[in-house]
């Protein structure tokens, strides 16, 4: 056991430092900072400015653009983008398929897909869930039927977040209907611009559209997209969702906006002082940051341990913590905007609160998704029950 | 002490609920309704006025229907089961109760009059940017000119602002204090920017430019006490509209678990769910045994002032706290449905949160209990 950083990471670290506050758009950094809503072009451009730097996908293989890193250098990497308000890269690609298709697609595939992929030339959407499987993926029903050597696909997705944008989605389609659900299950990969594939927007409660339908009427697709071996998408899914349940634990972004936090409430009169001031307010965001402590160290530790590439059981803690934190902090701020939390962002409002205020209420709202995709908060107690503590 | 209601209030919820219902049943109506200016329906308001509702807590001689603070809250309950976007709260309860407290005869009559019968609409401007639900001002100044006063200034955000017929000012006064006026909205010097509170209602910074005002009451006087008592009256009746909304958040969420069907089973079968459910509802019936008894505090002659403001510190700061509750839990037991504007469920979070900072949160109302334990050795709620 050691504390410090050894001399080498510390250099690392301090190289990522300076290129994630200067190489990356200043704009888009503010966006962040602000918490507003970034455009697609700001995502895509944000993504290629890291992969030109290899530093959009370090965790694939290194014929793809990883970077062997240890998982402590990972870590350092994913903090130091969140702590300087850089967008992680699109998590559909890096974080997603990628790694899907570099561990089970085909050699053509991996030619084909990897790079432009890396590089968001093709800006992939996630096609999992449907309205009657949630929780329960499995018992998906879009269904793939063979017609020559193509597939015709019919049925829909939906949640599809960010599917307005999306140039191809990966999907899960059921290719067997008389085997037990997970059998029969494929990952087929499916361009958007197929005729037959209708995308419809879902407006969500602080009035955003990040989410949609994703509707298919016979959709013819090329058997070549097909990742895996026919019926064998399940063990994809899961591998996917593995990685999603790390991916998902914003531990730097939360750890910024509680500092941010307390800037406002120092910012904040109350009383005779400021909000910080007051030990009700003192004492929560103490707390919060302890518990965003605890939570830090279990990720680097939980890393440290996961070096044969299967994630360690404990990091369903990561997702089911992080995204707690990640409420709780957005609650606070909520708290501290106070009668300003009245205030919706409507950009174009002229207003005298300030914008983080008027933002608080839309965000807090927002972030109860947090726990309830990439597998809920009562999936990852399942996981925890059953798969670590046997019961 | 007396739970129950008599009759007459028992028609009052019976009336107040089927109006509202037959207008906001299919939530539908809801969504459409605060999508579009002003925010709520003009029709449902005038008939609410027709019922008498908008004049329930004044006196006949100022044109109401002489009605307490527990058929406020028998009202409040009703919106907040629909989440109606009517402004009952803060134009009825809130300016309306700031009106009856402090106007002069004249004043009542016009004021309350136009309000009760659903003709002019009025909101009261005391929020700045910056303060938290104090009771004075400081952001809006008034000075006497002319014979006159003349107000300079921001006032925001302001409920129903950029919508009001009339508004009622909170301001500094030269000699100190916080003086109360009224202007009309479209007033010469009066600059308003409406826009969309998070749960569809509507606020708006509002910009006084040496605006020429009339003192509400008596000029020159100091008016933060009939402010700070106002807002409490709306706060018992925020409760209860906070228990109206969190009761159907519950119900809808129960119905949902029932209906829900994954892994074969419908979401009952969980009881990592149906226990979470079963600790909203224990929730929602402790703010409800607080919101009633803090307005049967309001109701009764013999309370003091100081007594009914602590009632309803102590109703809003459990109704918050349960608000937050079964705002965050209702939507995550109904999962992703429940983010979805078109779903009524997400809808009830937002209003609840909104409602929450309002007129202050649990934190804040604690703060106020919290300076006075040492005061007390127990408290009883029969006196
Ligand atoms: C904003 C947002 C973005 C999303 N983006 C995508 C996307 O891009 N692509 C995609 O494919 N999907 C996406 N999802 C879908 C997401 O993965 C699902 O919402 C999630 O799997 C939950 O499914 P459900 O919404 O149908 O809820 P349900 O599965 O119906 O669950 C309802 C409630 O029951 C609980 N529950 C379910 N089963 C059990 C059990 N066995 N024990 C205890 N509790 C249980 C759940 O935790 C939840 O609280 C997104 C969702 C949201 C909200």
């Amino acid at each position: 056991m050691r504390l410090q950083l050894s001399e080498e990471d510390e250099a690392f670290r301090a190289e990522l430092r300076t290129f994630f506050t200067t190489e990356v758009d200043e704009g888009v950094r503010a966006t962040v900072r602000d918490r507003g809503e970034l455009t697609k072009e700001q995502i895509v451009e944000t993504h290629r400015t890291l992969n030109a730097a290899g530093l959009a996908v370090p965790h694939w293989p290194v014929e793809w653009g990883g970077k062997d890193w240890s998982p402590l250098r990972r870590h350092l990497w994913h903090e130091e983008m969140q702590r300087a308000c850089v967008p992680p890269p699109l998590a559909f690609n890096a974080s997603m398929i990628g790694p899907v298709i570099a561990t089970f697609g085909s050699q053509e595939q991996k030619e084909r897909f990897l790079p432009p992929t890396a590089n968001v030339d093709i800006f992939w959407s996630q096609g999992f869930s449907e309205p009657g499987a949630g929780s329960d993926l499995a018992s998906l029903r879009t269904a793939a039927v063979r017609d020559g050597d193509d597939w015709i696909v019919n049925g829909q997705k939906t949640w599809t977040t960010l599917g307005q944008w999306g140039d191809w989605i990966f999907t899960l389609v059921r290719t067997n209907p008389d085997v037990k659900k997970q059998a029969g299950i494929s990952m087929l990969l499916i361009d958007m611009r197929s005729p037959g594939v209708e995308v419809r927007p879902i407006e969500l409660i602080d009035g955003g559209h990040e989410v949609n339908e994703v509707w298919f009427t016979d959709v013819r697709v090329p058997g070549e997209n097909l990742v895996g071996d026919v019926d064998s998408g399940w063990t994809q899914a899961k591998f996917l969702l593995g990685n999603e349940r790390v991916g998902v634990a914003p531990v730097g972004a939360t750890k910024r906006v509680l500092a941010q936090a307390k800037e406002w409430a120092a910012a904040t009169r109350s009383g005779d002082g400021t909000l910080l001031d007051d030990p009700h307010v003192a004492v929560r965001i103490a707390e919060l940051e302890n518990e965003l402590m605890a939570l830090e160290l279990t990720a680097l530790r939980v890393v440290a341990n996961s070096a044969d590439g299967k994630p360690h059981p404990a990091s369903s803690v990561l997702k089911l913590r992080g995204t707690e934190l990640q409420q709780a902090v957005s609650e606070l701020v909520v708290d501290v905007a106070g009668p300003g939390a009245l205030a919706f962002g409507t950009g174009d409002a002229d207003s005298d609160l300030p914008v983080w205020a008027r933002r608080s209420t839309p965000t807090y709202l927002n972030l109860r998704k947090a726990s309830i995709y990439g597998g809920s908060n009562e999936v990852q107690r399942q996981i925890i029950a059953g798969t670590i503590l046997g019961l | 002490m007396d739970f129950e209601l008599d009759e007459e209030q028992q028609a009052l919820r019976e009336a107040a609920r089927g109006l509202l219902r037959k207008r906001y049943a299919d939530f539908e109506t809801r969504r459409g309704t605060v999508a579009d200016a002003p925010g709520f329906d003009r029709d449902t308001w005038s008939k609410m006025a027709e019922m008498g509702l908008l004049g329930l807590p004044f006196t006949e001689d100022d044109g109401g229907m002489g009605a307490g603070p527990v058929e406020v809250a028998v009202v409040a309950e009703e919106i907040g089961r629909v989440i109606a976007p009517e402004p009952f709260l803060t134009s009825v309860v809130l300016t309306g109760g700031l009106v009856a407290a402090v106007g002069t005869t004249e004043q009542r009559a016009e004021l309350l009059g136009g309000l009760a019968s659903g003709e002019s609409l009025v909101a009261l401007a005391h929020a700045e940017p910056g303060a938290r639900w104090v009771s004075t001002a400081a952001g809006v100044r008034a000075e006497e000119a002319d014979g006159g006063w003349r107000l300079t200034g921001v006032k925001e955000p302001v409920p129903q602002g950029a919508e009001a017929d009339v508004l009622v000012v909170s301001a500094a006064l030269p000699d100190g204090g916080t003086g109360l006026f009224t202007l009309a909205g479209d007033d010469d010097g009066v600059t308003r920017s409406g826009y969309r509170a998070p749960d569809g209602s509507r606020a708006a910074r509002i910009t006084f430019d040496g605006a020429v005002a009339t003192p509400l009451g008596e000029a020159g006087q100091d008016q933060a006490t009939a402010i700070a008592a106002a807002h409490d009256g709306a706060r018992v009746a925020a409760a209860q509209q906070a228990v109206g909304a969190m009761q159907v958040a519950l119900e809808t969420t129960a119905g949902y678990l029932n209906s829900r069907e994954q892994f074969g089973v419908p979401l009952k079968r969980f009881q990592a769910l149906t226990f979470r459910a079963a600790d909203l509802y224990v929730a929602v019936e402790l703010a409800r045994s607080l919101a009633l008894w803090a307005a049967m505090v309001q109701a009764d002659p013999g309370t003091s002032a100081e007594e009914r403001s602590t009632a309803a510190a102590r109703a809003w700061a459990q109704a918050s706290k349960a608000g937050r509750l079964v705002g965050q839990e209702a939507i995550q037991l109904h999962g992703g449905i429940g983010m979805t504007a078109e779903y009524s469920v997400g809808s009830y979070t937002a209003h609840l949160t909104t409602l929450d900072h309002l007129l202050g949160d649990a934190r804040h109302h604690l703060g106020r209990l919290a300076a006075s334990v040492g005061d007390h050795a127990e408290v009883d709620p029969l006196g």
